[in-house]
């Protein structure tokens, strides 16, 4: 039990050590070790992509009452490799009025902050590819920075719908990512550390879902539109702007931003497990597998609110976060100084 | 900040234009400024096609007009002709008309109101709709054998009588259809989203739609108590108990409550037509070459987009001299232009869906 | 019936011979050209509240613009026709009066060619802008080689 739940943290040991024994100084173990766990990152974001673009397609014939991809391996389990496949074969299309260079550069810049954010994600007890102390502010920090590659596909495809979708995906993540800080500074000043590692362990007694319901329903709202997902899909809004800022991009330019939306979605399922929902801690299961099941379920819900929903106007958008939003996460914040403040003083005027 | 307005081609290949509609929004920002709606893409000539073929091999032309709902158009073509040679059609013919007329009128409203949800977002919501059509057709299918274009009215009647598979069918569909309807309720009427979206938006006042020929649901959901079926009641319409649901304020929230109670009010159509349906033939005794005397005649009846109506002109050739139809899709969509102005992009996609027109319809 | 009565004597009072009606037919009017939207308004004004249709038929010898009008106050049809002249058919527009009037008018201009004067924007609705001749008249012949 205790060398499964520790099973990765023994294989990157074992990794360090024969690398040592091979001869390696200190710094190139470091090197070496940085490699594998940037290979390991992208392996996860890479197989949590297919994983999920599979799942989601399922759930949805699921809700939709009908089968999904079903023709591909036992019972479609395929199809996600099929697709990209397809995709990877498909002609590289730019528009000729493109701004070529932002055009090209968008899709892959889109996947930066995705790693960058699954270093930090403790996937178990010592499961971080890199713990930082300030792990909360790093996190929001770089997936903030989606934003740009959204902006650059929209601008760089020289495309009307594009560009209104590229406004909309500024004006709204940049919008909704203050309410989401807001949220999660709830847990920080609980716990009094910005460390991943350090919050999950604040929650071995009770889930800060528990302590901060409020919190973690606006972390739910803010998350849907940061990743852009259903009912807050404006920057894409299929039926108003055929694609939005995907209209110009066709086969893995395409892909490449459809995973990365996915690997989000991951990042910000994980993220809400981190926070609110005890992390990898968990009975009798090995941590990081706790830590699988809770993203998935987080996830699922995710996709159940997509498929649920329609979608709002902009001017709603803005009117719901700024107006009703930020001044909740706001309140929240104050509720939960007092609160922390009662807790650690006692009611000391009485 | 010196700020210019854009242009946006909407269509005609676009997710939400239901077909080849063209709108050239003018957008300051999100919203719209100016539009123009152009039509015409579908354009077969279908009027053109009619003169040169014979009254009965009409009928699969009619079809093709709101192909949503293909019995409809042929009931309201082959009255038409019977209204011009005064054919008394069978009692078993008509209570097969209606019950297929109204059959089609829930297919064709579940498509629109599926398609209007999906339009604001809900993929989810279109499949629900979808199903209970698809079951419809099958009845259909059973009955005409086809699903989208029928050809199952004559003139004097209908084809061919109901196969015996189509009377338990069709039980079963009257058994299962109210739970449908309860879980959609559930669904959308009170989805916050869907009521913001939805409440107020595209308001068009009764005046305006008279102004404008809006008929059908379009007409009523501005609370205009209008259904030809009731007005001016053809085939046996009279018979049945039925009600005329209204909205109140014309926005794109009364459009979808008017076609929900709308379908409801169909099924009790359905199911009282379907206990009475007597016995006999199904068709009337028509001449073989048919030649309607000299003279013109105007019929209509409320298909589900609105009032359909045609004009026949006969020169007492077996060919009609001239077919006009009065397309409801083709005078609801006439407003668009001046019902977008002021509305975000979003809210002209609401309103498009909103009014359920069929673009075979509009550009005929 | 009572009511139709009631309109031809209206009608014949207003406007006298320049209306005439069909025996056979009672629903139905023919107006002339010249007066046809005074004679529309004044239906509008006595309960024909709605414009159904314009449509448009090609006799040969002339061109006939038929309007279809409902009361929605007691379900009433009236069937209005104008002649109009082959060599120059025009006849004035009734987008004053009905908005409807202003596809449904474009429409009968774009296959019948029919001219209405006074209209906001005479284009072709259906077929595209270099379309050459109207399709619904009789003599039309398609280059496309079918009749």
């Amino acid at each position: 039990m205790e060398f499964l739940n520790n099973i990765f943290v023994y294989i990157a040991q074992w990794i360090r050590e024969t690398l040592a024994t091979l001869g390696f100084t200190p710094v190139w173990v470091e090197v070496s070790m940085a490699v594998v766990y940037l290979v390991a990152i992208l392996g996860v974001c890479t197989l949590a992509a297919l994983f999920y673009v599979l799942w989601e397609r399922k759930l949805a014939g699921y809700i939709q009452y009908r089968p999904g991809p079903n023709r591909l391996g036992p019972n479609g389990w395929f199809q996600t490799i099929a697709d990209a496949i397809k995709l990877l074969t498909k002609e590289d299309v730019v528009p000729s009025e493109a701004d070529k260079i932002v055009h090209l550069m968008a899709p892959v810049f889109i996947f930066v902050p995705t790693v960058l954010a699954l270093a930090v994600i403790p996937f178990g007890k010592g499961m971080a590819a890199v713990d930082l102390n300030l792990g909360v502010f790093y996190l929001i920090a770089v997936t903030s920075l989606s934003t740009i590659p959204i902006f650059m596909g929209g601008w760089g495809s020289n495309n009307k719908y594009s560009l209104l979708g590229a406004m909309r995906a500024v004006a709204q993540m940049v919008s909704y990512e203050i309410p989401l800080v807001f949220s999660l500074l709830g847990v920080v000043l609980i716990t009094g550390t910005l460390q991943l590692q350090g919050i999950v362990e604040a929650q071995s007694q009770v889930w800060f879902v528990l302590l901060q319901p409020i919190a973690f329903l606006i972390y739910i709202i803010a998350a849907t539109a940061e990743t852009n997902r259903a009912p807050f899909d404006l920057p894409e809004g299929e039926s108003e702007l055929t694609a939005g800022i995907y209209t110009e991009y066709s086969g893995m330019k395409w892909a490449l931003f459809f995973l990365a939306e996915y690997c989000n979605l991951f990042i910000v399922s994980a993220m809400g497990v981190t926070m609110f929902l005890g992390g990898w801690q968990g009975p009798f299961l090995p941590g990081w597998v706790w830590f699988l099941i809770k993203t998935h379920l987080l996830f699922s819900f995710f996709i159940w609110i997509r498929w649920t929903f329609p979608r709002i106007r902009v001017d709603q958008l803005m009117h719901f976060g700024w107006k009703f939003l930020v001044p909740l996460s706001l309140a929240n914040i104050f509720l939960t100084g007092i609160g922390v403040y009662i807790y650690k003083n006692g009611l000391g005027w009485w | 900040m010196k700020t210019q307005t854009y242009t946006v081609n909407f269509g005609p290949q676009h997710p939400s234009t239901h077909g080849v509609l063209r709108v050239v929004l003018e957008l300051d920002g999100e919203t719209c400024v100016g539009s123009k709606t152009h039509v015409g893409y579908l354009h077969r000539g279908i009027e053109k096609l009619m003169e040169d073929r014979t009254y009965p091999q009409v009928i699969p032309y009619t079809d093709r007009l709101d192909y949503l709902a293909g019995i409809s158009n042929n009931l309201a073509y082959v009255q038409t002709v019977e209204k011009l040679m005064k054919i008394e059609v069978p009692e078993r013919a008509e209570y097969i008309r209606v019950i297929l007329a109204e059959l089609m009128r829930i297919a064709s409203h579940m498509v629109g109101i599926g398609i209007y949800i999906m339009d604001l977002g809900a993929v989810s919501a279109v499949f629900y709709p979808f199903i209970e059509r698809e079951k419809i057709l099958d009845l259909m299918c059973h009955i005409t054998g086809a699903r989208m274009t029928f050809n199952y009215m004559r003139i004097g009647g209908v084809a061919q009588d109901l196969h015996p598979d189509f009377i338990p069918a069709l039980d079963k569909f009257i058994a299962d259809f109210p739970r449908f309807i309860e879980d959609y309720h559930k669904l959308v009427d009170d989805n916050e989203i869907f009521k913001a979206r939805t409440k107020n938006i595209g308001v068009v006042c009764a005046e305006k739609a008279m102004d404008y020929g809006l008929t059908g649901p379009n007409l009523r959901a501005s609370g205009v108590k209008h259904d030809t079926r009731v007005i001016n009641p053809y085939s046996i319409y009279d018979r049945f108990d039925f009600e005329i649901p209204v909205g109140e304020t014309g926005d794109c929230y009364d459009r979808y409550v008017v076609r929900m109670r709308e379908v409801e009010e169909s099924f009790k159509i359905i199911k009282q037509a379907y206990k009475d349906l007597p016995e006999g033939p199904v068709m009337a005794k028509v001449p073989k070459l048919i030649k309607p005397p000299q003279g013109d005649v105007y019929h209509q009846t409320e298909n589900p987009k609105g009032v359909l109506g045609c004009y026949v002109v006969s020169d007492g050739s077996p060919k009609p001299y001239r077919v006009h139809f009065r397309r409801p899709s083709f005078n609801n969509i006439s407003i668009f232009d001046e019902l977008f102005i002021g509305h975000k992009v979003a809210d002209v996609v609401a309103i498009l869906a909103s009014f359920d027109f069929v673009l075979g319809e509009v550009d005929a | 019936m009572e009511n139709n009565k009631n309109y031809q004597e209206m009608l014949a009072n207003m406007f006298g011979d320049k209306i005439n009606f069909n025996e056979e037919k009672p629903l139905e009017i023919y107006v002339n050209a010249n007066i046809i939207v005074d004679v529309l308004k004044f239906l509008k004004e006595k309960g024909f509240s709605f414009l159904a249709d314009i449509s448009s038929v090609d006799y040969k010898e002339y061109f006939e613009v038929v309007y279809q009008l409902f009361s929605f106050d007691n379900s009433d049809h009236l069937t209005v026709k104008v002649k109009i002249d082959h060599e120059n058919p025009q006849v004035k527009s009734i987008t004053g009066l009905w908005s409807t009037a202003n596809w449904l008018e474009r429409e009968v201009y774009d296959l019948m060619g029919i001219t209405f004067l006074d209209h906001p924007n005479l284009e072709r609705i259906l077929t595209w802008e270099g379309f050459e001749g109207h399709p619904l008249r009789k003599d039309f012949v398609s280059k496309s080689g079918r009749k």
